[in-house]
């Protein structure tokens, strides 16, 4: 099985450290995987802005970097959701892409994995994964089933899960929605933020790079003590 | 076109009182889910009102003709209107061949769309809105905020400073002292009313009956004590057979309110002895959007309000921010059909979380919907020269490389730059430090280490 690792735009610039982390957490796993270099980025932020019908041309330059895996993983959940929703990708090639959390569940991968984080941890259910890919059951629906990272975290010793009020209410990020919109995306934010705050998280964790570093900019612009961590670096802490 | 951002702003300059909306929406939020979770095959009833709208809409043509034969049958007097225009011209004839000129009228959306009120008072009718909510709005000339709970944009104190005013009562906050005041108030005009106006929840072609609910019981009031009962319905409201009810009146409180059924849900079929019943079939746009690939299911709404409730944009900016008679996400893909123009900015108010989706219960495609009205409204947008070169850009990717090697650079060295473009994100978000190497280069050195 031959994994791609597709690493989206903003964390190859901003957050290269999740990259890393995704890389050596999959290596230690046993996965063999590579990084193809050719890749760009998915063009999710043209489609949620309206101009899908710029994309095209980066939608064929993934299919043809990613031609020859059977398996792309990506740690971000809402660029999966746009690869897997949108009709222009996989033309024919067969790889299936996954979330990091989807694929480590699919594959029951961590049992290897002797890991500890002794600390109270908040996790920010991101839109696009929890709803569109389905990683779990969003609260409007009346089925249980925790979610993909919630069943990861829980095999990490040591880590205490806090109870938010809000389970999976939206952070407000939503790409140029956070620009657009600025106001209501940082209120959005500020809300969730101290719903993890006031559930006495130590650490707000997530599938979703793009929504932690929206609520990361938020907790740097007022100085408060609270780290961010894409789950990855807690699997495999650097 | 005003802008959904420039009056988002605006209804957040006053936190508190964004948190209490935010607060008491979320409050009814919870008691859907509270009533929801009670039903064991709530996903499965979801499920069967989707399929059975989908049928209903693709087969509208020949239910409606079932539905008219039947409804005439009974004795009921069945209207068509095209527009909104020809709806109001109905009722204002109608009403003026019996020479009435004053009328109640209970909750109706449709009669919002249509602009009813203020069509009818210039013709000289004098229009009662018998809705609680509805009446305060008219007195405070305030369109509603919200499709199920109008007024909910109001505080108790507001509304006590309304009712003060209005009905010369000493100022309170009390809500039992204020709805008996309006019970009392409304009472007069119940009595006197020749005509009655209500809007419709369902109407069923195989029986040619239809279906009104309310929690007051206010269209009952006004239906029973007049001669004249006046119906309007937009053509999407038709289900095809009686059973059917059996899925959406379940829907349909517990989704709006987390009731299990409204207090009053009340079956028309035919006028008792001596009145009439008028209905109205209303087209107004819908069988246009009917026709339209990717947006008709936006059709199948049965106006529960849930998606408002659950839509934290709707929580935070406000009912009004939207400018458009249904407001939230449903209207945010529903309004554009009408004004693309005018309401242009409200499919980009969305952080697409998708959350309406998963609450409707008819699972209408919302999220999706949003996602292609952004596509069909930027197609009028003047140069889309950056977005086509960021588009050249994804596809080679020496010079997309390139590109973020040149914005790192610049964001390291000249911050000033970057907080000034992207100010709006900037001004109360912290961007990260940008690192000093990226993924694509950390990998380049280290890859099978
Ligand atoms: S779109 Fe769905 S949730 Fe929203 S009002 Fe209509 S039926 Fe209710």
């Amino acid at each position: 099985m031959k994994i791609g690792l597709f690493i989206p735009c903003y964390i190859n610039q901003y957050y290269p450290r999740v990259g890393m982390a995704t890389y050596r957490l999959l290596r230690n796993l046993g996965f063999k995987v590579e990084y193809p270099m050719g890749q760009t980025c998915c063009g999710q932020p043209l489609g949620n802005s309206g101009y899908e019908r710029y994309a095209t041309q980066g939608i064929d330059h993934f299919n043809g970097t990613f031609r020859d895996y059977d398996i792309i993983v990506a740690p971000s959940g809402s660029c999966v959701h746009f690869v897997k929703e949108h009709p222009g990708f996989d033309s024919g090639s067969g790889w299936e892409i996954m979330e990091l959390s989807e694929f480590l569940i699919e594959m029951t991968a961590l049992e290897k994995l002797k890991i500890s984080f002794r600390k109270k941890v908040g996790v920010l259910q991101s839109c696009h994964g929890l709803r569109g890919l389905k990683l779990g059951k969003s609260s409007e629906l009346m089925q249980r089933g925790a979610s993909t990272i919630v069943r990861i975290l829980k095999q990490v010793k040591d880590v205490r899960l806090v109870q938010l009020k809000r389970p999976d209410e939206c952070c407000g990020f939503g790409g140029t929605f956070s620009v657009r919109e600025a106001e209501l995306s940082v209120k959005m934010g500020e809300d969730r933020l101290y719903d993890f705050i006031n559930s006495g998280a130590e650490v707000i964790t997530g599938t979703d790079v793009s929504c932690l570093m929206h609520l990361e900019g938020l907790i740097l612009k007022r100085k408060l003590h609270l780290e961010v961590k894409h789950f990855s670096e807690i699997l495999m802490p650097v | 076109m005003t802008d959904h951002y420039e009056s988002a702003k605006k209804f957040l300059k006053e936190p508190s009182k964004v948190d209490w909306h935010d607060e008491t929406l979320w409050w009814v939020r919870k008691k859907r889910d509270r009533a929801a979770g009670e039903v064991d095959e709530w996903e499965e009833l979801r499920e069967a009102a989707s399929n059975i709208k989908e049928r209903a809409l693709a087969e509208l043509d020949s239910n409606l003709m079932e539905f008219e034969q039947k409804a005439i049958a009974n004795g009921i007097t069945v209207h068509w209107a095209a527009s909104a225009e020809k709806h109001n011209e109905i009722i204002s004839d109608l009403l003026r061949e019996r020479n009435i000129s004053r009328v109640v009228k209970s909750k109706s959306m449709l009669t919002e769309e249509c602009g009813l009120n203020p069509y009818l008072e210039n013709h000289g009718i004098e229009v009662v809105d018998t809705d609680l909510g509805e009446r305060i709005l008219q007195w405070k000339e305030h369109a509603p905020s919200h499709i199920v709970m109008p007024a909910i944009h109001l505080k108790k104190k507001e509304i006590g400073k309304i009712f003060a005013e209005k009905l010369k009562i000493p100022e309170s906050d009390d809500p039992q002292l204020l709805t008996e005041t309006a019970r009392q108030h409304l009472r007069g005009y119940f009595l006197h009313s020749k005509a009655a106006l209500t809007g419709v929840n369902f109407a069923v072609a195989d029986t040619g009956a239809f279906v009104v609910c309310t929690n007051e019981g206010n269209a009952d009031m006004g239906v029973h004590l007049a001669d004249v009962h006046i119906a309007s319905m937009g053509i999407e409201k038709l289900l095809p057979k009686t059973e059917d009810l059996a899925v959406f009146l379940r829907l349909l409180a517990r989704s709006a309110t987390g009731q299990p059924i409204t207090a009053f849900t009340s079956h028309f079929k035919k006028p008792a002895r001596g009145k009439e019943i008028h209905l109205i079939l209303v087209d107004n746009g819908r069988s246009a959007i009917l026709g339209k690939r990717g947006f008709w299911k936006v059709l199948k709404c049965i106006r529960c309000g849930a998606c408002m409730n659950t839509c934290p944009v709707f929580r935070k900016a406000g009912g009004h921010s939207y400018h458009s008679t249904i407001p939230g996400p449903i209207g945010a893909i529903l309004a554009p059909h009408y004004d693309s123009e005018k309401y242009g900015s409200l499919p980009f108010a969305s952080s697409l979380c998708g959350s309406c989706t998963a609450v409707c219960p008819v699972k209408i495609d919302i999220d999706r919907q949003l996602y292609a009205w952004r596509q069909e409204l930027t197609r009028g947008n003047g140069s889309q020269l950056l977005v086509s070169l960021i588009g050249k850009a994804l596809q080679r990717n020496k010079l997309y490389d390139r590109l973020g090697v040149f914005l790192s650079m610049i964001q390291r060295r000249f911050p000033w730059i970057v907080n000034r473009v992207l100010k709006a994100y900037t001004q109360s978000r912290s961007l990260p430090d940008v690192p000093a190497e990226s993924f694509k280069e950390w990998y380049k050195r280290n890859r099978d280490e």
